[in-house]
């Protein structure tokens, strides 16, 4: 045994060395963030918002990125957030016990931390491949698959902390399935489910690898969701990866809009949780 | 009271026979409990379609190479000759390497989190270590290849190189010029992204530990760091190692970031400093590159099967871990 | 008060308040019923009268089975997979267990009130009407008037008519449990069950739901599930004891508290065991 002296100094040891991970990773947080601002910050001018991507030298903007990843994002949550939420609701009405639930839940687990990038290779290999080519619409796909696993996850907790009381009381009064489903429990858990779906936001406006092969990327104005459509991920990673200044700085400007607004909807999905505790 | 309100009224519209009342809504509930199901099933058939279409997509490949594709060392468009070796093994190394500079962090930072750390603070931190996950994964690979890369080929790599390149067989990790890419930093740089979540899993499993058990400890005159070393982590072990295969999995089939700072090159090189490949950086670099039923393309598809499966196999295991702990 | 047993003083005086054991028609007769939670044979078969328009007290220690036997009244039981009736209770000589019947028919007869208080997520007025507009579509100015009624009968509408439209869940444990017995005579059942609705409150809310039950009963029979025998005593006109699946005994509850015919009754009511 080692002597008291010695095991509390291991002790001390042990807590300063923790809290200093602890910093360390606050830290990277910051560090991250202050990168981003000090880079993107100054590049970030009216033209971002104003313009369209431009050859190098021609002071461009990323407007068609911007409102290409919107269109992608609002039809990804469009084709995404009834399925999860159907989907969820489904594991916490009938898949408690059934068999067929606990594999649904299993295999949505699976795909809530698949890579990413082979989602966007299976919408190539699925949609863009045999449909005549890169599209809007392939793009919204391959990010609607990303969302629905969240949406799932986050609605089936939140559905399983309705207290079964309140179900039970609503089937007491007569009242059919659906309506039980939708008029109380989805609204007794509706903070929950928003959550859910603010961070499946935040998870679809971030992604770049499912983009790449659905999508493309667009240089050029587009609002056709069957062309290779525009997005602020995909304009990052080409101007990043460039050797012309201008672009590079562009990149940092759109990576400080992306990680800005996904942060955003990080905080405020927590918000709501924790203000409906 | 008012003798109108205590009366029954008498258009009830249902308080006939209870045989002959018609149940409302029953259309509706079948159509409702139908896309329950459906959406249900929808999320089973959509994995099943992606890998199907995985393998469909890379058949030729494998057709091509047989099982030699797996331990084919090469990557050559010119020849047409192709081998996922380089590209498993970048993949699995990089994530080992992600894995083993995270696992201490998380220990330490659960451990402050749910013993150090005051009350108040606790729940502010925890969130600012969740949003680090938060980031998206291509603004990582901006910071490794603008900030990172610049400092690990200026302090870091070469001091390596220098101490530890002239040991015999461990040397062979540090060989090589400082370019500050290479399977290093990808490595340290996914070590930040999977933090948050090795870190969350290691605090819920931590905070589930029964108090009594953590209260007896402190009762003989543990210290905190003994209770948290023989109660808490014991205690918690299994659901543990499945957070860590969890941070594997997630690191396995990182992208955007691991392709800017890896260097991409379809080479066999044991140094951590050499440029390398993932199979998602490759897939990602050399798709615009893959002309519409080449065999490139097929192989690249068969390389995405294959990482799937890998994938598949660690997110399997760290769920049966993780839940297995919850259940008991 | 004469009796063989030591009865319980207080339990005694409230009995010999109740006037109200005058025999009426049966409302729900329970025949032969068994019931299965899985493997688990949790009720054996059951025969019992409920007659109309009184109140029927459950009592007997917990897992004797009373909250089954209120769950297969209103079918509840029919949301879990794996638990199952057998034989039959007769609603006005219909039976309603099997499957023949559709269960939403029968919830909207039959009425239940939670052990907690359950107030959905709405304005204490949707929380009426919720129900309500299930199975009728009124006017506004027919709902207004049936939110009114309902809420006076629940003895609360002087405490929530200048907030009808804010959230029910602001209203206390007590006030929310009287909510909640609105909500179910709105949809206007013939049989309220309730399932220890005072277990949860403090001592004046459950004085004022008990004298909310002795109003009801003129329109609705009632059967309630308690643990509190002295409740049972003060609101039931016949009272049904339970022990480990079985009904040991039923009688108009002077009766049961004064003179059981059950040596186990006995016991129970005396507080030897449960």
């Amino acid at each position: 045994m080692s002597s008291l002296a010695v095991r509390r100094t291991k002790d001390y040891a042990v807590k300063v060395i923790s809290t200093g991970f602890a910093v360390v990773a606050l830290f990277l947080l910051v560090w991250i963030l202050f990168t981003l601002v000090q880079k993107g910050l100054p590049a970030l001018t009216t033209n971002v918002f104003t313009k369209m991507t431009l050859p190098p030298g021609h002071n461009g903007g990323l407007l068609n990125a911007i409102v290409g990843s919107l269109m992608q994002i609002g039809l990804a949550m469009v084709i995404g957030t009834p399925i999860g939420l159907f989907a969820g609701t489904f594991l916490a009405e009938n898949g408690r016990t059934s068999k067929l639930g606990h594999i649904t839940r299993f295999v949505n687990d699976i795909l809530l931390s698949a890579p990413s990038i082979l989602v966007g290779l299976f919408v190539y290999a699925f949609l863009v491949n045999p449909f005549g080519g890169f599209s809007g619409w392939a793009g919204a796909v391959a990010l609607a698959i990303l969302v629905i696993p969240v949406v799932v996850r986050t609605t089936e907790d939140m559905l399983n902390l309705v207290p079964v009381g309140l179900r039970e009381a609503a089937y007491a009064l007569g009242a059919p399935r659906w309506k039980v489903v939708t008029m109380v429990t989805w609204r007794a858990a509706r903070a929950g489910i928003m959550t859910g779906i603010l961070l499946s936001i935040a998870r679809a406006a971030g992604e770049t690898a499912p983009l790449l092969f659905t999508s493309l990327g667009n240089n050029s104005w587009s609002t056709d969701m069957s062309a290779p459509m525009a997005s602020l991920p995909i304009a990052i990673y080409q101007y990043a990866g460039s050797p012309f200044d201008d672009w590079v700085a562009l990149a940092w400007a759109g990576a400080l809009l992306i990680t800005m607004s996904v942060l955003f909807l990080n905080v405020i999905s927590r918000l709501v949780l924790s203000r409906t505790k | 009271m008012d003798a109108t309100l205590t009366s029954r009224p008498e258009s009830g519209g249902y308080a006939g026979d209870i045989r002959t009342a018609k149940p409302t809504g029953r259309t509706a509930d079948k159509v409702f409990v139908g896309l329950l199901w459906g959406c249900g099933i929808f999320v089973l058939v959509l994995l099943g379609l992606i890998i199907a279409m995985l393998f469909r997509g890379g058949l030729p490949a494998f057709a091509q190479f047989g099982l030699d594709f797996l331990w084919t060392p090469a990557w050559n468009p010119v020849t047409e000759n192709f081998g996922a070796l380089v590209m498993i093994y970048g993949t699995i190394f990089s994530a080992i390497i992600a894995v083993v500079i995270a696992l201490p962090l998380s220990f330490g930072i659960a451990f402050f989190l749910t013993e150090i750390a005051p009350q108040a603070l606790r729940r502010p931190i925890g969130v600012a270590v969740q949003l680090l996950a938060a980031v998206p994964s291509i603004i990582y690979g901006m910071w490794g290849f603008f900030i990172i890369s610049p400092l690990m080929a200026a302090y870091v790599q070469p001091p390596l190189i220098e101490w530890l390149g002239p040991i015999p067989l461990l040397g062979a990790l540090f060989q090589g010029p400082a370019l500050g890419g290479g399977m290093l930093t990808a490595g340290l740089i996914m070590a930040v992204m999977i933090l948050p979540f090795i870190t969350a899993m290691f605090v819920e499993t931590l905070e589930s530990t029964p108090p009594m058990l953590k209260e007896s400890a402190y009762g003989v005159g543990a210290t905190t760091f003994e209770v948290y070393k023989n109660v808490s982590v014991p205690y918690g072990k299994t659901a543990m190692v499945g957070a860590v295969m969890l941070g594997l999995g997630r690191a396995l089939g990182e992208t955007m970031a691991v392709t800017f700072v890896i260097g991409n090159a379809t080479r066999l090189s044991a140094s951590l400093f050499a440029p390398g490949a993932t199979i998602a950086s490759t897939i990602a670099n050399e798709f615009p590159e893959a002309a519409q039923g080449s065999l490139k393309l097929d192989s690249l598809l068969a390389l995405g099967f294959i990482l799937f499966v890998i994938s598949f196999i660690v997110l399997a295991l760290s769920r049966f871990l993780v839940r297995s702990n919850l259940k008991s | 008060m004469t009796s063989a047993v030591d009865p319980n003083l207080s339990v005694a005086a409230a009995v010999s308040a109740r006037p109200d054991a005058a025999p009426a028609p049966t409302k729900i007769k329970v025949e032969n019923l068994n019931f299965y939670y899985g493997q688990n044979h949790a009720l054996k078969n059951i025969n019992f009268e409920i007659p109309e328009k009184r109140v029927t007290a459950m009592i007997g220690p917990s897992g004797c089975g009373k909250s089954t036997l209120l769950r297969v009244f209103n079918r509840m039981f029919d949301l879990y997979p794996g638990q199952r009736a057998e034989g039959s209770v007769l609603f006005d000589g219909v039976n309603i267990v099997g499957k023949e019947l559709d269960p939403t028919i029968i919830r909207t007869r039959i009425g239940m009130v939670f052990q907690k208080p359950t107030p959905f997520p709405m304005s204490i007025y949707d929380n009426i009407a919720f129900g309500v507009r299930l199975h009728e579509s009124l006017s506004k100015s027919k709902m207004d008037e049936r939110v009114e009624s309902c809420l006076r009968k629940a003895a609360i509408w002087e405490e929530t008519k200048d907030r009808l439209h804010t959230s029910a869940l602001g209203m206390s444990g007590g006030q929310q449990q009287r909510l909640c017995i609105a909500r179910t005579i709105a949809v206007q059942p013939e049989v309220i069950l309730l399932d220890e609705p005072t277990s949860a409150l403090d001592p004046i809310s459950t004085s004022k739901i008990e004298d909310l039950i002795d109003e009801l009963k003129q329109d609705f029979t009632i059967i309630i599930v308690t643990h509190n025998m002295q409740q049972a005593a003060r609101c039931a006109d016949y009272t049904a004891f339970f022990y480990l699946g079985e009904l040991v005994e039923v009688a108009p509850s002077d009766v049961i508290f004064t003179n059981p015919k059950q040596i186990k009754t006995r016991d129970y009511i005396t507080g030897r065991f449960g």
